[in-house]
């Protein structure tokens, strides 16, 4: 029963469950100064000079939040009001996470001004046209470095070329454990980490702001956090968060190799399907990413029937988004929206083994063939002759 | 998200295929919107004798049109033509909101192979009481938007 959906949602490794567990009934509180308190507080601490190892940053520099939405909504938000006298324009690229997306359309209503940088058939960033949207009054870039729906890693050490000395911000979301993310080789100014995505506990992320780079505060309170996220700190899920880190930065190196095997063989797979195409960069995408598209059917439809089978992916069809839009990703790549609805992303994870490749290999064009059956559209084709 | 009978429909669509000497012939929606179908209509003595769909779409596209081709099947024409999106979607016991204009669909694609039918037979004065004659018009300045 093969689950291939871990850019959805990563299980909590067992190892990790075990450091949490004492923290849940723990009635700690960082805040407080007696020695209940000050448990907390340690394992807290600790907890962050893990996550701050991983990415070769400071502990100081790291600010816990509840997960990757709010990392980013603090760097962006948090980062053009505390800002905003230096200049008004920031420019995001069009593939951004849609907590991204949606922050730059927010400041965009409240007096900022917003590009959004195109990118290539492959999901990368066009540098010279990046280079060309700094202006004077640019005060904030926001490239991801990795994309979770197509896998295509993005050149941040050229990024941060092309904007000469911008405040940079890099949402590693995505990359994190599965590509090196070092703050310092990346020349960021900010990063937005999740836990989950290295088989953390949901509810905690944290953003990375290198020494000296203001942002003011988007959640008010007690001065947690050295007074950027106020309300009392998730301990367990923060201590669970710094183990996740801790395993990632041992075994990370090993698992993206096995990973990568893996997803070869997968992608060489699913691309002798007929009219089966690959979404993203063909070498720069990320280990455990492939990402198709079958022509003439729909992707919920594949995805509602492997499912049926046990095998669990994600679509960028409109058909299964709530706004019955299909993903801007893929719309941003150039795909046609008949393109984008026959998408696929299978993503592969710790659990995953080789024979879980096998078994997709096995089941999946039977499925493929049975819908292109139904289609109209693959009737044309074949009578068309194409 | 879907009901059970959507996704019986969905696993083990009826009337799936093409008649290739249809009698009737109805298509709507684009591939632009994610949805298409087409279904073919064989009619004896005023009556649905075989039905046939071709899907191009999401779960509940091809559960509704499994479902109206069902309802149709051996109706007369004019009881047809009274299954709407709401018998198709009641039938399946329930759609999700964003989903009822896939029901839309086919029962659309379903008054078109009717619509169809009658003007192929020339039978004009039937398609203009059954308000069938303006259906055909649309069909052929089809644009691509997408209802939602």
């Amino acid at each position: 029963m093969p689950y291939m959906d871990y850019v959805s949602g990563c299980p909590v490794a067992e190892r990790v469950v075990e450091a949490m567990l004492p923290y849940f009934k723990h009635p700690g509180n960082p805040s407080s100064i007696h020695s209940v308190g000050l448990e907390a507080r340690n394992a807290m601490e600790e907890a962050r000079g893990k996550v701050a190892s991983l990415i070769k940053a400071d502990s100081s520099e790291i600010v816990f939040t509840s997960g990757a939405t709010e990392a980013n909504n603090l760097a962006i938000i948090g980062y053009a009001m505390r800002n905003k006298s230096k200049g008004k324009h920031i420019i995001v690229s069009a593939i951004e996470h849609i907590s991204i997306i949606n922050c730059a359309k927010f400041l965009q209503k409240n007096g900022f001004e917003v590009d959004y940088a195109p990118v290539d058939r492959y999901g990368k960033v066009k540098l010279d046209e990046l280079e060309n949207l700094v202006r004077e009054d640019t005060i904030l870039v926001s490239i991801q470095h990795a994309n979770p729906e197509i896998g295509t890693i993005q050149d941040i050490e050229k990024v941060r070329d092309a904007i000469k000395d911008v405040t940079l911000h890099v949402d590693a979301t995505a990359s994190l454990g599965k590509i090196e993310v070092n703050v310092e080789r990346l020349g960021v100014d900010m990063l937005t980490l999740s836990s989950n995505d290295i088989y953390g506990p949901r509810g905690v992320g944290a953003l990375y702001i290198r020494k000296g780079v203001r942002v003011n505060p988007i959640i008010l309170g007690g001065g947690q956090e050295k007074g950027l996220r106020g309300g009392t700190e998730n301990v367990a899920a923060i201590v669970g968060f710094g183990r996740a880190a801790e395993i990632t930065m041992e075994e990370w190196k090993s698992e993206a190799e096995r990973l990568k095997k893996m997803r070869d063989r997968l992608i060489e797979g699913l691309l002798k399907i007929e009219d089966t195409f690959l979404n993203g960069h063909p070498t720069d995408r990320l280990p455990n990413n492939a990402s198709v598209r079958f022509s003439y059917i729909e992707g919920e439809s594949i995805i509602l029937s492997l499912d049926m089978e046990g095998i669990q992916a994600s679509t960028g069809s409109a058909c299964t988004s709530k706004t019955l839009q299909p993903s801007h990703v893929l719309m941003a790549i150039g795909l046609k929206h008949e393109e984008a609805h026959g998408s696929v992303v299978f993503s592969l994870g710790r659990w995953n083994k080789e024979e879980d490749v096998d078994y997709v290999l096995e089941k999946l064009p039977p499925i493929i063939e049975r819908l292109r059956m139904m289609s109209p559209l693959y009737l044309k084709k074949k009578k068309g002759g194409g | 998200m879907y009901s059970e009978k959507v996704m019986e429909h969905f696993r083990n669509p009826r009337n799936v295929g093409v008649i290739e000497d249809a009698d009737g012939v109805g298509t709507v929606g684009n591939p632009v919107c994610g949805d298409m179908m087409t279904i073919y209509i064989k009619v004896k003595d005023d009556r649905i004798e075989d039905i046939k769909f071709q899907t191009f779409g999401c779960a509940a596209a091809i559960a509704t049109s499994s479902m109206a081709t069902e309802l149709a099947k051996g109706k007369t024409l004019e009881e047809a033509l009274k299954i709407t999106k709401q018998t198709v979607a009641e039938a399946l016991g329930g759609l999700p909101p964003q989903k009822m204009h896939c029901s839309n669909l086919a029962a659309e694609a379903l008054k078109r192979a009717i619509a169809d039918y009658l003007k192929k037979q020339g039978r004009i004065d039937e398609l203009k009481r059954l308000g069938l004659d303006k259906l055909s018009e649309e069909e052929e300045h089809e644009e691509e938007v997408c209802e939602v």
